[in-house]
């Protein structure tokens, strides 16, 4: 490669910093959603990248199901820490019991839907104008078709019909009292991108993403972890065994991957080796319908 | 490892679904839960085949019609590259959606039903794909199945597409004869068309040089943000944060502030948090000066050569994309790097009909999907290239003043 060619993580890493500029540029109230998660780990990573020396001009925000992993949680407060950013949580608990909302229930009820409640209000809250989320086209079909500037009604939700066209790395930003917008830095990347860069600018992770004993339920053929969040029966199968989560969501509804990988190099082995998608994998709640996570979406989840 | 942004364009079932998917199949960058989702869904078709077509058509509109209505992006990698693929629609109440998918490509993939030839769409495609000057264009001739892979009816084609491309300038024009379905040509070499000599499509798109489509002689570095912590120990620290549209910028460079007009030079780049000697486009830097000047969003910082044009009546060509149609005097915003500015329409000098190729005057209006060529006021002055010469520079969006929705493409000229 020559002296003046980026090579492809430089290239994304410039698009995705580009567009964390952007929402500072554009926007009077935004703010990251923060999850917990690797991707979001990198957006936190990447908004470094964009604004230091100065402070992020958003205050990280997660919203907190109740059903999180310990060790997310944990992380997540010592990152907010370490960074010396602002951190604010509000927690699907709450507004289950000020809106009276019915949970799901099962054997893996899962607060994904409920989760929308509490966004939506906390957007409210704060006079959120812009949200930052690590979802990436490569996850799922209907993300692919998502802008990255994405428009949504006072609702939250997401009309893809209305989509506005999205030229060069121009993007439309304008919107109404009471719409918001969500902004997707990361659209371009996929999951083997997001492990590169975690391990080329060594990223630190929580320790779920790395190869641990966890007691887990079998369940048609994922393993889920014991919490007291799901429901045991008593033909169910238990056992402990050595696991990584691919994705790291609410306990009840993320599956874990039987796993040997103990450092980063071995993660990305495995997941050049895997032939099963990163959702598919992990991901029980998508695996309900085919448009799954198009439904969700134009109902103002993330 | 470089990036290669491409998108593929033709009329309906031309069979650009299959291309992407059998790209995809084929080069092992599906995946088997995707796979089973898919044969789940072309159970329900009649001759049982697996229709790759279903791994990009995401919507839920789409798979009741059976079209692709939006850009859908895919990726896949090579040990050589990584592509991002624009899959976009080709009815003619699309074009918007072509002109979105263009807009970052460097290259297009246009296929040609070998039964049909060049059709009216294919004329079009190519018209926007020379408008949008995407560097690099791949005429893929597909179902050559259909033809029992016959070499006369492909030279037939190359021979009418050529005529094509002399009207259009385009320049880097390839093409492959394939077959989407069966997978002839396009990761594996097909054993039914010796005849063909050239790459075929994978060699050819791991292999075409991307580096054509960043300007490295002009720089222009549109400000997007003032990074001023005002703490005690970096009380003085003014960064002004961007992304570099083109050029190369070295510490001690003369540069021009746009558009004051003010003259200063690059004392510090930072990439990253790190101080560098040089950067280059695209990469996102922050620039010190050597001066105290006042420079906010939407100013841009630049390197002061024959091609930069300041000026507030400005000539584009607009590709529409508004259901109410762009008339005379009316206001818009005009967002060009990280400036808006109000922008009035002067004047609409011509439409071109996109399919044959014509300029046609004394036009009131553009509709949906219609191009045209307009004269645009500017509110204040603006520090633009011709969209020909640099693409970052001279590629504008227009907003709606009131629905605020991106109504128009505008290659500023
Ligand atoms: N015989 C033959 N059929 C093809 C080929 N490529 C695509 N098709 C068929 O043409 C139809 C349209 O293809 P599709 O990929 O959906 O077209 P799109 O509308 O351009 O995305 C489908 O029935 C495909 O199976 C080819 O190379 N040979």
């Amino acid at each position: 490669m020559s002296q003046y060619q980026l090579d492809y993580l430089d290239q994304l890493e410039s698009e995705s910093i580009h567009i964390f500029r952007e929402v500072a540029g554009q926007f009077e109230k935004p703010a990251l959603l923060f999850s917990g998660g690797k991707d979001s780990i990198t957006l936190v990573h990447l908004a470094l990248k964009a604004f230091r020396p100065g402070k992020f001009p958003f205050p990280l925000v997660h919203i907190d199901t109740g059903h999180n992993f310990p060790e997310a949680l944990a992380f997540r407060d010592q990152l907010a820490e370490q960074i010396g950013e602002k951190l604010i949580v509000r927690k699907v608990e709450d507004t289950i019991k000020a809106k009276h909302l019915t949970e799901q229930k099962g054997k893996f009820a899962s607060r994904n839907q409920l989760q929308t409640f509490t966004l939506l209000d906390t957007i409210e809250e704060f006079g959120f104008d812009a949200c930052i989320g690590g979802a990436r086209r490569d996850e799922e079909k209907a993300r692919a078709k998502e802008r990255i500037f994405s428009v949504r009604d006072d609702f939250g939700q997401w009309n893809p019909k209305l989509q506005r066209p999205e030229l060069w790395h121009t993007y439309n930003g304008k919107i109404h009292k009471g719409e918001n917008v969500r902004v997707f830095p990361i659209s371009n990347w996929t999951e083997l991108d997001i492990w590169n860069y975690i391990k080329r600018e060594n990223i630190q992770l929580p320790s779920v993403y790395f190869s641990h004993e966890r007691e887990v339920l079998e369940y048609q053929n994922a393993l889920i972890a014991v919490s007291p969040y799901i429901q045991i029966d008593e033909n169910d199968k238990i056992s402990t065994r050595r696991v990584r989560y691919r994705t790291v969501g609410d306990m009840t509804c993320t599956a874990a991957v039987a796993s040997e990988a103990y450092s980063i190099d071995d993660i990305i082995s495995e997941i050049i080796a895997t032939r099963t998608s990163e959702r598919g994998e992990t991901r029980i709640d998508d695996r309900f319908s085919e448009a799954a996570m198009e439904d969700r979406k134009k109902n103002g989840y993330f | 490892m470089d990036l290669l942004r491409f998108l593929t364009a033709g009329s309906v079932d031309d069979g650009k679904s299959t291309l992407i998917g059998r790209l995809l199949y084929d080069s092992k960058n599906i995946l088997i839960d995707q796979l089973d989702a898919i044969e789940r869904s072309s159970k329900n078709r009649k001759d049982g085949t697996v229709d790759l077509a279903l791994l990009t058509d995401g919507l839920r509109a789409e798979r009741e019609q059976g079209i692709t209505i939006d850009v859908a992006y895919k990726y896949f990698s090579t040990p050589k590259r990584k592509f991002i693929i624009a899959d976009t629609p080709g009815h003619i109440q699309y074009t918007r959606n072509m002109v979105t998918g263009a807009s970052n490509a460097d290259l297009i993939i246009i296929l040609v039903d070998a039964r049909n030839g060049v059709v009216e769409q294919t004329r079009r495609h190519s018209l926007i794909a020379s408008l949008l000057n995407i560097p690099h264009v791949v005429v893929a001739i597909n179902k050559m199945d259909l033809l029992n892979y016959d070499q006369a009816a492909y030279n037939h084609i190359v021979e009418d597409y050529k005529k094509v491309a002399e009207v259009l300038k385009l320049n880097n024009v390839s093409y492959v004869p394939i077959s989407a379905l069966v997978g002839d040509n396009i990761v594996d070499a097909s054993t039914k068309m010796d005849w063909y000599q050239g790459p075929i499509l994978l060699d050819y798109l791991e292999n075409v040089e991307v580096k054509s489509s960043v300007n490295l002689t002009n720089a222009r570095f549109p400000v997007q943000y003032v990074i001023r912590p005002q703490t005690e120990d970096l009380h003085d620290y003014r960064g002004y944060a961007g992304k570099i549209e083109s050029g190369i910028y070295k510490k001690g460079d003369q540069v021009v502030v746009y558009p004051s007009g003010v003259e200063a030079t690059i004392e510090k780049i930072e990439l990253g948090g790190k101080e560098v000697e040089e950067a280059f486009a695209p990469q996102s830097v922050v620039l010190h000066l050597d001066q105290d000047v006042d420079i906010s969003r939407g100013d841009s910082i630049v390197k002061k050569d024959d091609s930069l044009k300041v000026g507030q009546d400005i000539d584009a060509i607009v590709c529409w994309m508004d259901e109410k149609p762009l008339t005379v005097g009316q206001k818009y915003f005009l967002q060009h790097g990280s400036k808006v500015v109000p922008a009035m329409v002067k004047e609409i000098k011509y439409k071109l009909d996109v399919n044959q190729l014509e300029k046609i005057t004394e036009v009131s209006k553009a509709d949906l999907n219609e191009v045209v060529e307009v004269k645009l006021k500017t509110a204040s002055p603006l520090a633009y290239d011709a969209y020909s010469e640099i693409r970052e520079s001279g590629g504008a969006i227009l907003v709606d003043q009131t629905s605020f929705v991106t109504v128009g493409a505008a290659l500023l000229q």
